[in-house]
């Protein structure tokens, strides 16, 4: 029997834990377990027996904690010798496996931490290559779901093994970084894992409500390992550790509710699974079902189509958009994140990212974007692009189950994508067109559609996995445009049983006041059974229609989100007519002296009608900053103050920048700066920064971690005069010493500034800069004053 | 034995204005705004852990047998004295905090200078909390003691992870600096009298 076989047919036992098992056989506190496959093997491969002896089918090699990061060189010879001991116990037994067990880096990934995506998939891949002669692949105890994606990714491009992912859940229902089980089985179904579910951290009663959760949207089986319960303390009340009795009772019940493949984690013994095996055996497994959900998610949640519409943010896409073309141009992150930020307040579902223009390289660009936008918002984001690489490495580095956007019935488009959809996961939109374009008509755009359901399945994908857009055209060049795109997706809904989406704005292209006529499209494209818009979340109309489609449909339940929508509209144009009045106190630098920001950038706005954009910058914004960078230096006010008016001024400058039409940068001075190498803590630096780009100067910001040598590099690069270095703890000094020794010999032109909590003057002195950042005033300081030397 | 407990968040406004270096200082100009949003914010990313175990502890002048490591500390033996025992504790308000902090530093630097402090004034409440749970099951403690104080090497980092499973426990993970991630992490030594 194979394990697919097995863990098709019947309930799965895996062993207990191995750690604790080692410890009590004399495993000193502090050496990692998987030392002992190669210096006490039989002591590992007597753990091993006592399991299969209790009646357990699979073991788990003892390499948990086994990967580069902890063992460097020797990761290849401890899971060989860990594989090689579990194969021993196993001979001569039959329908027993081996599961190659991966457990967390032991480090957190970008943006929480250090690690980069890639990094982690590489020192995956070095486990999995070496585990020669195992059954399947178990990724457990992981906090991360974005770490567990990695690992998944690495074994399904080394292998093609059963792969289990199991999560470590709270007793609040989510994981260390925030996701739901609903999120998990999102994920980590699109990658086509065997099985997904939960282990260690709670004992198996606590857990009842997690896996009731992952039962209820799990196609797939559904694996629990939990703790024996160690003694623990929460809020206040001591609960004890289990009896192996008890612990078995609880988990066996899970398995009554569907839960198909059980062990358990920290502290369980050979006797947990003896009871265990034994109990399982006697009960009947229930059958595991294919839910048909169409979901994508986020790292915190999923989104579902086919209930309530979903709402897709439209305004990421640089298409008839200057300002964000501009933006996308210049690689100005800040507005981006900024629309990305807009957009979900205004509740929508999820994103639309989509960079592609002349000039920039979609392959770079869209994942990057991608990871950018994650760490500002939790919402799922819909890939939008028709380059196939960027396609692909942005669904890879996607903390989540993305959305992609799109596929179409041509042969070339499917060969493409349909690919990427299987291997990363993900709910892919397609286009009713193909080789001879958009059919006119509904039953043309119809046909496609089964054309490409049927392709689909060629490639294992079903139904579920696709959205069709019936392809809204501009009803000013075609007068059936809307009826043919209405039609067509009605049928597939009704008929085909799949869900819809359309770009709703394209409607009205080429008429005025679009939003009308969008608006009354996106009520008959709802009624139609539209399961998702692809829409502009600011305008009034569109949310207006949608609002009150929700309360005509019976979708919301006495009508009270319309009513909280309409108040809220309400108390906005009051608090809009308040502000009118306050506006009309104080200037400009009033309004960036006290950090007001949006009426900062109403002000600039109407100075720039009668001013121009260097007046108002050097009448208003410089001096505004100026007064409170004095105030700050003679301590009248505080950091999050001074903060405060910078975003003002950014805001202000913000408008200015519309008018400047592409002026030249005024200041000369081109500053590089960095956190240096092993230090995190940026944010000391980060505020240099924006003081910096407040008065006008070019920074570029290296991040955090950075090593000396592309320190050296950017200098030259930017050929920059100014170098700013932080460190935030005494044991990244050394670092920076090396790097303004590195930038002395390399780049003896270049002046370096220092700042940082351990440092002092004497200190900065000492390691040969050139002038010391006691405060965020004081870079500003200096680099004006080497722009008047310039 | 390594207990695991968990708790609800707080932040406590007075120290999060020390760590602003506004202490004493009356708030003004929109600044009690920006710490309003900002806690509202916080609070509901706030989710406490934390896991502790106890020690025998055995101090012969600056040399110390901490019971899950020997170190060498004049500081830490001299807030010892007379204690036979030590609570070992790691405390985290988790990984939400670092995620709000970070996407502040995309959006708005102001908010999340201010979050930076107050994610601070939460693991020091927290380390409080546990603090007073170790209190109440195990009597009288000393003034908690982490690495970096005093001349306490931060290389015992590296045991205090291993002799608590820190990472399996609360998913808190230590670079090779040192440096703990999520970030607002706190890991102490608390003698008990």
């Amino acid at each position: 029997m194979t394990f697919s076989e097995k863990l098709k047919n019947s309930v799965v036992v895996f062993d207990g834990a191995m750690g604790t098992r080692l410890q009590s056989a004399g495993l000193p506190i502090g050496v990692p377990p998987e030392e002992w496959n190669l210096t006490r093997p039989e002591a590992v491969r007597a753990v091993h027996k006592s399991y299969l002896d209790a009646g357990a089918d699979v073991i788990l090699t003892n390499t948990f904690g086994a990967n580069p990061f902890r063992f460097g060189d020797r990761t290849g010879e401890i899971v060989r010798s860990a594989v090689s001991v579990a194969r021993q116990a196993v001979y001569g037994r039959t329908d027993k496996f081996i599961a190659l067990d991966i457990g967390p880096t032991g480090k957190l990934l970008k943006p929480l931490g250090g690690l980069d995506f890639e990094q982690a998939v590489e020192s995956y891949k070095q486990v999995v290559r070496a585990a020669r002669g195992v059954d399947l692949v178990f990724i457990e105890t992981m906090n991360d779901v974005y770490e567990a994606k990695a690992a998944v990714i690495a074994v399904k491009e080394c292998c093609d093994l059963p792969i289990f992912v199991s999560c470590v859940f709270g007793e609040d229902g989510k994981t260390m970084t925030g996701a739901t089980p609903e999120t998990a089985v999102a994920l980590f179904e699109g990658l086509g894992v065997a099985a997904v579910g939960v282990n260690c951290s709670l004992a198996p009663r606590q857990m009842r409500w997690v896996v009731e959760r992952f039962l209820k949207c799990s196609s797939v089986p559904v694996t629990v390992k939990p703790n024996s319960g160690l003694p623990e303390i929460s809020d206040g009340k001591t609960v004890y550790g289990l009896s192996s009795k008890d612990f078995c009772d609880d988990l066996l019940h899970l398995v009554k509710l569907g839960v198909r493949c059980v062990g358990g984690c920290c502290g369980t013994t050979p006797e947990h699974i003896a009871r265990l095996a034994s109990g399982a055996r006697r009960i009947v497994p229930l059958p595991v079902t294919d839910k048909k959900l169409t979901v994508v998610s986020s790292y915190t949640h999923p989104v579902y189509f086919g209930g309530q519409p979903v709402l897709i943010g439209e305004r990421i896409n640089p298409t008839g958009r200057k300002r964000l073309k501009q933006a996308i141009a210049e690689g100005d992150k800040g507005y981006i994140l900024n629309e990305a930020v807009t957009q979900a307040e205004r509740g929508v579902h999820a994103l639309d990212v989509n960079v592609g223009m002349p000039g920039v390289d979609e392959s770079q660009v869209l994942p990057n974007t991608v990871c950018e936008i994650q760490a500002v918002t939790d919402l799922p984001l819909q890939i939008d692009t028709s380059d196939f690489t960027a396609m692909e490495r942005a669904m890879r580095v996607y903390n989540g189950k993305p959305l992609v956007n799109s596929v179409n019935g041509k042969k070339e488009s499917m060969r493409a994508v349909f690919p990427l959809v299987k291997k990363y996961g993900g709910a892919v939109i397609a286009l009713t067109l193909d080789e001879d374009g958009i059919p006119a008509d509904a039953d043309g755009r119809i046909k496609i559609a089964k054309r490409i359901i049927e392709t689909a399945k060629e490639y294992g994908l079903g139904k579920k996995d696709i959205i069709f857009d019936t392809l809204a055209m501009s009803v000013s060049a075609d007068g059936n445009a809307a009826n043919a795109a209405l039609k067509s997706l009605e049928y597939i809904k009704k008929v085909l049983g799949a869900n819809t989406s359309l770009g709703v704005s394209n409607i009205s292209f080429g008429l005025p006041q679009r939003d009308f006529i969008n608006s009354a499209f996106f009520a008959m494209a709802l009624q139609a059974g539209l399961s998702a818009a692809i829409m502009n979340p600011l305008s009034a109309e569109m949310i207006k229609t949608y609002k009150s489609y929700m309360a005509l449909c019976g979708a919301d339940e006495n009508c009270l989100a319309y009513i909280d929508y309409v108040s809220d509209v309400q108390a906005d144009g009051a608090a809009a007519a308040t502000k009118q009045t306050a506006e009309t106190d104080g200037d400009l630098k009033y309004c960036i002296v006290k950090g007001l920001k949006s009426e900062a950038a109403e002000k600039a706005k109407k100075l720039l009608e009668v001013l121009e954009p260097l007046e108002v910058i050097d009448g208003y914004i410089i001096p505004a900053l100026d007064e409170t960078g004095e105030d700050f230096e003679n301590k009248k006010a505080y950091l999050p103050q001074l903060l405060m008016s910078a975003e003002a001024a950014s805001a202000a400058f913000e408008e200015v920048k519309r008018s400047l039409k592409g002026e030249a940068n005024p200041k000369k001075l081109k500053i590089v700066l960095a956190t240096v190498k092993g230090d995190v803590h940026d944010i000391g630096k980060n505020i240099v920064k924006t003081l910096l780009e407040n008065y006008g100067f070019k920074v570029n910001d290296l991040g955090r971690d950075v090593p000396p040598e592309s320190i050296v590099e950017a200098v030259k690069a930017d050929s920059a005069q100014l170098c700013g270095l932080s460190a935030l703890m005494t044991t990244t000094v050394p670092n920076m010493q090396s790097a303004i020794d590195l930038l002395r010999s390399d780049c003896p032109d270049c002046k370096i500034i220092v700042g940082g909590a351990v440092l002092t003057r004497e200190y900065a002195e000492q390691m040969g800069a050139d002038a010391y950042g006691r405060d965020a005033m004081a870079t500003v300081r200096f680099a004006e004053y080497l722009e008047r030397k310039l | 034995m390594i207990k695991i407990i968990t708790g609800k968040g707080r932040v406590d406004r007075r120290e999060t204005m020390r760590y602003l270096g506004c202490y004493g200082v009356k708030c003004e100009d929109g600044l009690d705004a920006v710490l309003d949003e900002c806690e509202k914010l916080i609070l509901p990313a706030l989710r406490p852990a934390a896991c502790y175990a106890l020690f025998d502890v055995k101090r012969t002048g600056d040399a110390l047998d901490l019971g899950f490591a020997k170190t060498r500390s004049k500081a830490l033996s001299k807030n010892l004295e007379g204690c036979g025992k030590i609570a070992l504790f790691a405390a985290t308000v988790g990984a939400e905090t670092d995620r709000l902090i970070i996407k502040y530093e995309k959006l708005s630097p102001a908010r999340a200078l201010v979050l930076q402090a107050l994610g601070a004034a939460a693991a020091e409440c927290w380390c409080d909390d546990v603090n007073a749970q170790i209190t109440a099951e195990h009597g009288e403690t000393k003034p908690r003691f982490s690495c970096g104080y005093g001349d306490l090497p931060l290389e015992l980092q590296r045991e205090i992870f291993a002799a608590l499973n820190v990472s399996k426990n609360l998913g808190v993970t230590l670079s090779e600096n040192f440096f703990m991630t999520p970030t607002k992490s706190v890991t102490a030594i608390v003698g008990i009298k």
